[in-house]
């Protein structure tokens, strides 16, 4: 059918012009006018900006607060995609149906919810307290608000890919002999691994960049509990144009390595697909 | 060894729910909990208060802006993407998700760089005495850009996943672009619209990091809904914050509800459709 032309269809230049201008306006101009403040400043000013010890400090902070995050995402996500395909249980659909609520719910209303529920005197926080945790105000209450705003990725991802397997490859595996723990290891896993790393770069990459669920729980010390873009907003705060479109510049270059990443791991993961397929 | 192990379910479901339950179930549980622990009083009192008004107002209008352009935007995105093949269209679907990968603070930052006092337009606006920044304007456009990708990433793969035969059927009975589009495609794409616009709609109205950068936070002036809830929150006004937050959590719980609806129609129509005999 590669003969047949689709574009009879009225409308082509029309609604691709206006598309693509709308692109350049709101999304082209405003991250071209970035990348420009950034490539205008002397390389040397822009390096030591990028490189300053508190801004290091920020970077490295937020790069494993979202590392941690994301793999507690990555485990627990592959465990509760598993549960909702292959387990049947009252108010599955529910939880499936709320697994997504990260994505719905501004962030600034998840932000004051953890830290009220993790400080010392919540409900959670409580119970940590004698056992000599503190998770508000702390890496690990950056941590933990990462892991809410990241919980979709990994289910969404992995969630298709075990639908499709279907029990049929288990039970092949379970009449060879193989125990649960061999099936899963040597047959399902590698099936998941694409998605379950796809899952896994997304969540990292959203932890990256949050703001607003992370800074209300996450006490704000410089060198200790600063992430990166809070430190940007300190900086417009101080005047400092260039120490902000330096960490800016950083992060845009970072987000961009992972976009490409991502990108690339889909496709991976479309051609795994399609050659268990065939 | 036949290995059948019942526990080994129950204690995987125990744990995913623990999982579910800690992270999703109490927060929801704790924003309600809290926005009425002085009682219904104060949680209605909460609304009353002018700067939660003009909070409530500023976001409206935002929403009002940004929601239908990039609506439109979706829509025209969609139809050259799903309809037409021409070179190029596996960049301009990257363009279109940029701003996902983009911080929502550097996604502020970009319109201060353009807009802001000491931006490249700065100068002349302030000649002409526009204000972009620390006003609606510059609030509208950041979450534009934040919310850019929402309807248009929910409409492509739905309208490629249809096809252009109905389309071009119509195109041979003497139906017009416009009238082709009213009758044979929005029909088709319904739902998936709905969803679209719902999704769109409250990540508008949450955004927070974009538009904290570029507000100024000028109480009943440019603060939206989640800025006064940062601010009452840092007042230490507990049950103000949360009440304004339960809306705001109400208006998610609602988006999840128009989801499973949405995905739930797709199924029927998909099943109808083979059981019809057209697939």
């Amino acid at each position: 059918m590669q003969y047949k032309p689709k574009n009879v269809l009225p409308g082509f230049g029309l609604t691709l012009g206006y598309s693509a201008l709308y692109l350049c306006l709101i999304v082209l101009i405003p991250l071209s006018a970035l990348v420009i403040s950034a490539v205008r400043m002397e390389p040397h000013q822009l390096w030591a900006a990028m490189t300053s010890p508190r801004v290091l400090a920020s970077y490295r902070l937020s790069f494993t607060t979202s590392f941690a995050a994301a793999a507690v995402n990555a485990v627990f996500g592959l465990l509760t995609a598993w549960v909702l395909v292959r387990y049947r249980f009252p108010g599955r659909k529910l939880f499936d149906a709320m697994v997504d609520l990260p994505f719905a719910l501004p962030t600034a209303v998840a932000g004051i919810t953890l830290t009220t529920l993790y400080a010392p005197t919540g409900w959670i926080g409580r119970l940590l307290e004698p056992l000599g945790i503190q998770a508000a105000f702390t890496p690990l209450g950056i941590v933990i608000a990462m892991t809410f705003v990241g919980l979709p990725f990994v289910v969404r991802t992995v969630h298709p890919v075990l639908e499709d397997i279907g029990k049929e490859l288990e039970e092949a595996a379970a009449s060879l002999g193989a125990t649960p723990f061999q099936t899963f290891r040597r047959v399902i896993f590698p099936e998941l691994l694409p998605s379950l790393l796809t899952g896994f770069a997304l969540a990292f990459a959203r932890a990256i960049g949050e703001y607003g669920s992370v800074v209300f729980i996450s006490g704000n010390m410089p060198m200790k509990t600063e992430i990166a873009p809070l430190l940007i907003i300190t900086k417009l705060e101080q005047y400092d144009y260039e120490g902000a479109i330096a960490i800016a510049a950083g992060m845009l270059l970072l987000s961009f390595v992972l976009l490409l990443t991502i990108n690339l791991m889909q496709r991976w993961m479309l051609q795994s697909r399609q050659t268990e397929a065939k | 060894m036949k290995n059948k192990l019942p526990w080994i379910p129950i204690v995987l479901t125990a744990a995913a729910l623990a999982f579910l339950g800690l992270f999703l179930l109490l927060p929801l549980a704790a924003v309600f909990i809290e926005a009425f622990r002085k009682g219904i009083g104060p949680y209605f009192q909460t609304f009353a208060d002018p700067y939660a008004r003009s909070a409530v107002r500023l976001t409206l209008l935002v929403v009002l802006t940004a929601v239908p352009f990039n609506l439109i935007f979706g829509l025209a995105a969609a139809w050259a993407i799903a309809k037409f093949d021409f070179r190029g269209k596996g960049l301009l679907l990257t363009l279109i998700d940029l701003p996902f990968a983009v911080s929502p603070v550097v996604s502020g930052l970009l319109f201060v760089l353009l807009f802001g006092a000491r931006g490249w337009l700065g100068p002349w606006l302030l000649e002409h005495d526009i204000k972009i920044i620390f006003a609606a304007p510059g609030i509208i456009m950041a979450t534009m850009f934040v919310t850019f990708p929402f309807i248009a990433r929910e409409l492509i793969p739905l309208m490629q996943s249809q096809g252009t035969e109905e389309e071009q059927a119509a195109m041979v009975l003497g139906a017009g672009g416009w009238q082709i589009f009213r009758r044979i495609t929005l029909p088709n794409i319904k739902w998936g619209l709905l969803y679209g616009i719902i999704l769109c709609n409250a990540r508008a109205i949450g955004e927070f990091g974009a538009v904290s950068v570029v507000s100024g936070h000028i109480r009943g002036q440019t603060t939206t809904i989640p800025l006064h809830i940062e601010i009452l929150y840092n007042e230490y006004n507990f049950v103000g914050a949360f009440a304004m937050a339960s809306l705001l959590t109400l208006l998610a719980l609602l988006t999840l509800a128009v989801k499973s609806l949405v995905e739930w129609k797709t199924r029927n129509e998909q099943a109808a459709a083979v059981i019809g005999g057209i697939e």
